[in-house]
């Protein structure tokens, strides 16, 4: 039975960060990693996989980007070593190899079993990530059962899928880099697309995550956005971290010729069926698009950036095929893949604490958990800032959570 | 903005709206709304049908008064034309739910509505509904809405308008995306 003053769970860019502020404010503490450090970017990640912020951008607690590829984007296996490395030059305290089972009120406050072994602890930060399980809709279980089914999480690469058609379900980050990288093996990619965040990846000479911080918004507090859900349920924006900085929205897509159809609705007798409101949900992420730009314009005017950046321009709307097909015959032997490409959601059954909204997520303010004092979250989308949702978000958001965890301990009476 | 300006009023209570999505968030089951209508046969394709009730926000609910609406075929399909085709009020339910919508997004958006119109067609093959051909489906082939917007404005705001009123349009979700429907004898 191990006591300890704080526990933090996961040894990812999160954990790591909230690990160095703890040492920051001499707290004594353990990160518990189930796998090795950067578990998900080692195991749950195809290897093409590269960052969608640029190398500069990613920014750890004490550690900025010291590379020399600063515009590059970080493959996963570079990431997985720059923390593996950041975790030994912070000696953050991790114990790998230990999975958490449940974590539940104890007598210190919390108590935590983890290999069959106890702890007890004062506070606990749940670093778990975002994107441990895929978030597959309902209707997976009605494909017809001779086609080949996955998420993200278990691809590797086009060679492990049978030839023939592939239907992907889904259109952000994701979605478009695999469809892109599937179609160009020879395996004709129909990418089902509902809602989307369409993005060039540069603009005006710059990278969109240099105008996105540039402008502020990244810096854009949860308590100030007013539809906070919906914010924090956006879907990533549709950019891949090549090293040509190509963009990669639907209009690059259907260039090399992926179909593109509707939002994926039901499957009756193994016919899909495509929601016909495509042309509008295009229009919504372009006119999106546009609103961002607009924001960058003028900020960049106001910043009198003009006469030193290339001229404002705007991109072709997305092209939608009046004949697009509302459905597609899964039987037919035309589709021999479906991969889901419908998010992911957090691991969070081990949380033993009665923390949860209806909807099952965790109640928390920008990260201090609800009802239950001492008990943080961190490394989840808008968690306080846009920025939360990137790498370099973890450096704020683990300060601030690392401050307020501090006058927690201050001010229990012992 | 002028000292004379007077404050957008397109007719919609959008406090109110944003009341109840507060509200109902904290009670979803007050939130079930059960819509309907009821329909007698008249003879040949003519039917009559009332709405004059629905249930919502955890109670019966009643319109102030009872709609009526004969519906029928015209007399190119050997009928009375007694009314508009069923296919006809769905159009007039898609154009009006968009409609609302024009309106009331222009409401929460500060835009200033000073007339708006639309005209919505439905293309279809009727062949499909005759059984003349199996790959011809019985409804729409398309749906086109074309909305005439007049208000301060820009197109780029316009656009962004009727987009929105499609996002959240209830008759938009119903034609464009798949929804059971269960049909069985009493």
């Amino acid at each position: 039975m191990i006591q300890t003053t704080a526990v933090v769970v996961g040894a990812g860019h999160a954990g790591l960060a909230m690990s160095r502020r703890l040492t920051e404010r001499s707290i004594d503490h353990v990160v518990l990693e189930r796998g090795e450090v950067a578990n998900s970017w080692r195991t749950q990640r195809w290897p093409s996989l590269r960052l969608l912020t640029p190398n500069w951008q990613t920014r750890l607690p004490g550690h900025d980007y010291a590379g020399d590829d600063p515009d590059g984007f970080m493959p996963a296996a570079d990431l997985a070593a720059t923390l593996t490395c950041y975790a030994r030059t912070i000696s953050a305290p991790v114990r790998t190899g230990v999975t958490v089972q449940a974590l539940r009120a104890g007598p210190e406050g919390f108590q935590i079993r983890a290999n069959d072994d106890l702890l007890h602890a004062r506070a606990v930060v749940v670093a778990t990530g975002a994107c441990t399980l895929p978030a597959i809709p309902g209707i997976a279980s009605v494909i017809p059962p001779s086609t080949t089914t996955l998420t993200p999480l278990a691809y590797r690469g086009p060679g492990q899928l049978p030839d023939g058609g592939v239907l992907v379900v889904g259109a952000s980050a994701t979605g478009v880099q695999l469809a892109g990288e599937i179609h160009r093996s020879g395996r004709p990619v129909t990418l089902a697309v509902g809602e989307h965040v369409r993005l060039p990846r540069t603009y005006r000479g710059r990278d969109i995550f240099w105008w996105l911080e540039a402008t502020g918004l990244l810096a854009e507090r949860y308590d100030q956005i007013d539809d906070l859900t919906r914010a924090r349920h956006l879907p990533s924006p549709q950019l891949t971290g090549t090293p040509e900085a190509v963009t990669t929205d639907l209009n690059s897509l259907t260039a090399q010729g992926v179909r593109i159809v509707g939002r994926l609705g039901r499957i009756n007798d193994g016919v899909a069926q495509f929601s016909g409101s495509l042309a509008n949900t295009c229009k919504l992420a372009d006119l999106k698009m546009n609103r961002f730009l607009n924001r960058a314009d003028e900020w960049a005017t106001a910043s009198g950036l003009d006469g030193e950046l290339p001229p404002p321009h705007r991109y072709p709307p997305t092209r939608v095929d009046p004949r697009t097909p509302l459905e597609l015959d899964l039987t037919s032997g035309e589709i021999t893949t479906v991969l889901w490409a419908t998010g992911f959601r957090p691991d969070q059954s081990w949380l033993d604490i009665s923390v949860r909204d209806r909807t099952g997520r965790i109640r928390h303010d920008g990260g201090v958990v609800t009802g239950a004092p001492g008990l943080y979250v961190i490394g989840l989308p808008v968690l306080r800032t846009r920025a939360s949702t990137y790498i370099h978000g973890a450096a704020t958001d683990s300060d601030a959570l690392a401050c307020h965890l501090h006058s927690f301990l201050g001010s229990q009476r012992r | 903005m002028t000292v004379t300006d007077s404050p957008v009023d397109n007719g919609v209570n959008v406090q109110a709206l944003l009341g109840a999505r507060e509200a109902l968030s904290a009670t979803p089951e007050a939130a079930d709304f059960t819509w309907r209508a009821s329909c007698t046969w008249r003879r040949g394709t003519h039917s009559h049908s009332t709405v004059d009730g629905f249930t919502g926000l955890g109670a019966e609910q009643q319109h102030h008064t009872t709609y009526e609406y004969d519906i029928d075929h015209p007399e190119c399909f050997a009928s009375e034309d007694n009314g508009a085709t069923p296919v006809e009020v769905v159009l007039v339910g898609l154009v009006g739910c968009l409609t609302a919508g024009v309106a009331s997004v222009a409401q929460f958006r500060d835009i200033q509505l000073r007339s708006v119109t639309a005209t919505i067609e439905g293309q279809m093959n009727v062949l499909g509904i005759l059984g003349g051909d199996p790959d011809i489906r019985n409804g729409f082939e398309t749906v086109t809405v074309r909305f005439a917007i007049d208000a301060d404005a820009s197109r780029e705001d316009l656009e962004a308008l009727i987009a929105q009123a499609q996002k959240r349009s209830a008759v938009f979700d119903i034609v464009a995306n798949p929804t059971k429907v269960l049909v069985e004898l009493a």
